[in-house]
């Protein structure tokens, strides 16, 4: 990316981020956005800093330095209190963070009746619309114990999308996941890229990051490489760090 | 003499069990009384005192990033290190000595304490500094990803704790909270120090009276254990109840209305 112009389009945009662990340095200078209806997936090898990204943006882990914005607004600023800010970004985790004392049902109802401050009765019916979507609206009794990883993954997709989101964070969505049980996951995002949600995907699904993104954003060791469409990254990568990547990703 | 009252009597020449008969049948009114108290205590003791632990351990994980203000750190290690002191004290002295300084300071001060009172205030502060460190190990045992899911859909660090992580601590550190009453059942005996009128204390009058400690304390010791077996088994089974169904019902679809089946773990029956 050449030059940073602010703007209200982007639903996020990253100026200048920075990100030190002690003396290790996970993101240096990283420049990015997300424009409204985009579906981005980041990829890169473990450690390029890709899911310290994704948590540096939902201010899971504080930046070291450079500045986040959301429309515009610059959000380390603390013009805007950091949980009503984390309420507009959904986040799906690798490890589903369902929370363990509620079942399904109440997974995806306690955001919107705590902190939405919906209706019992408005937040029922959401949560069960988007567990119907994800195929989980038969097992809103259940408690994640019960569930299986595909299952938990997807209900806690639901529970993210009924916070009705502006954009949906995933932090490689289906690395934890039995290999039989990423497609159903795959599926579901797949659903929701086309329904138009701004998705911002960290992931080692190659085939799900060449057909269903509007861009692919290659990162290594700390520093964006490569970011351009899908068909020009797989096919066509300018970048040297960028083919060896993929080489070893696809030749598996 | 009315016919239902029993007539049981013991002398110089009566062995062991005649006297435990004579004195249970003659103050068995006095060994439930102190039962009783003993009980009372206990119970309060350990709500009062699991409150406390409960408020002091979520006071003592709350989280202070970078971004808080200077008043706000300053406050929170003030209030710690009062929390932290607090916690030594009571955890570091003998319960029967805190008794007596607290009763007997309390009168040196000029207030004289219910000894009921006393006995229940004594087992609540020393209950609430165990509890404390129960319900921050509790605390700092769930999964960080329960904090971070919570955060990610925008829940306040109170809402989280609330809603999501003190429903789970407190199920975790039920049997930690059960041992605890178990202890209080049998420790408000050092209270007997402090001429609180329990189980022990009565026992003690019974037996002076007549000088026989080994068959009174056998009662004693027989109604302690009473207590304390009914108590674990009760909590067993409110630990069992707050596990949650091992079952649960899949709905059907809107063309089947209610084509449920039961599932147990993942597997369906």
């Amino acid at each position: 990316m050449t030059k940073n112009t602010v703007t209200q389009e982007n639903v996020i945009e990253v100026c200048h981020l920075r990100k030190n662990f002690g003396k290790n340095e996970v993101l240096k200078d990283i420049n990015f956005h997300v424009k409204k209806g985009e579906v981005v997936c980041i990829i890169g090898a473990s450690g390029s800093g890709k899911s310290t990204l994704l948590r540096c943006i939902n201010l899971l882990e504080t930046a070291t330095d450079g500045e986040i914005f959301y429309h515009g607004e610059n959000i380390l600023k603390k013009k805007m209190s950091g949980a009503a800010y984390r309420a507009k970004l959904g986040m799906v985790f690798q490890q589903f963070n369902l929370f363990n004392n509620l079942s399904v049902l109440d997974n995806c109802m306690v955001g919107q009746t705590s902190v939405l401050g919906r209706k019992k009765e408005d937040a029922e019916s959401i949560a069960l619309s988007y567990l119907e979507l994800v195929g989980m609206k038969g097992y809103i009794d259940a408690l994640p114990r019960q569930l299986s990883g595909g299952q938990k993954q997807r209900v806690a997709i639901a529970r993210a999308l009924s916070m009705e989101p502006e954009a949906l964070l995933f932090d490689e969505p289906t690395s934890a996941l039995d290999p039989e049980m990423v497609g159903e996951v795959l599926k579901v995002m797949k659903t929701l890229a086309r329904s138009g949600l701004t998705m911002l995907v960290v992931t080692h699904e190659m085939a799900f990051a060449r057909d269903v993104s509007d861009r692919v954003v290659f990162m290594d060791q700390g520093v964006i490489v490569e970011e351009d469409k899908p068909e020009n990254i797989f096919f066509n990568p300018k970048e040297k760090r960028t083919q060896e990547f993929l080489r070893r990703m696809l030749d598996e | 003499m009315t016919g239902i009252v029993l007539a049981i009597t013991a002398d110089a020449d009566s062995g062991f069990w005649q006297w435990v008969a004579y004195l249970w049948v003659t103050y068995w009114p006095m060994f439930l009384r102190g039962a009783g108290i003993t009980l009372l205590i206990a119970i309060t003791g350990t709500l009062i005192g699991s409150v406390i632990g409960l408020i002091i351990g979520v006071i003592r994980t709350i989280p202070v990033g970078a971004n808080d203000s200077a008043l706000k750190r300053g406050l929170l290690r003030v209030i710690n290190v009062i929390l932290s002191a607090y916690i030594e004290v009571f955890r570091g002295t003998p319960m029967m000595v805190q008794a007596m300084i607290i009763f007997y300071g309390a009168a040196f001060a000029g207030v004289f304490l219910n000894r009921i009172l006393a006995g229940v205030l004594i087992v609540s502060i020393n209950t609430g500094a165990y509890m404390a460190e129960i319900v921050r190990g509790g605390i700092i045992s769930i999964d960080k990803g329960q904090f971070e899911a919570a955060h990610s859909i925008g829940m306040t660090h109170y809402k989280t704790m609330k809603k999501i992580i003190l429903p789970q601590v407190i199920r975790n550190i039920l049997p930690a909270t059960g041992n605890e009453f178990v202890i209080n059942i049998k420790d408000t005996s050092v209270l007997s120090v402090i001429s609180v009128s329990e189980l022990f204390f009565s026992t003690r009058s019974i037996a002076g009276a007549h000088f026989k400690f080994f068959e009174a304390f056998t009662i004693t010791c027989v109604v302690y254990f009473i207590l304390t077996f009914t108590v674990t088994r009760i909590l067993k089974l409110i630990e069992k109840k707050l596990e949650g169904s091992d079952t649960y019902t899949i709905h059907g679809s809107h063309t089947l209305v209610e084509t449920e089946f039961k599932v147990t773990e993942g597997h369906r029956e």
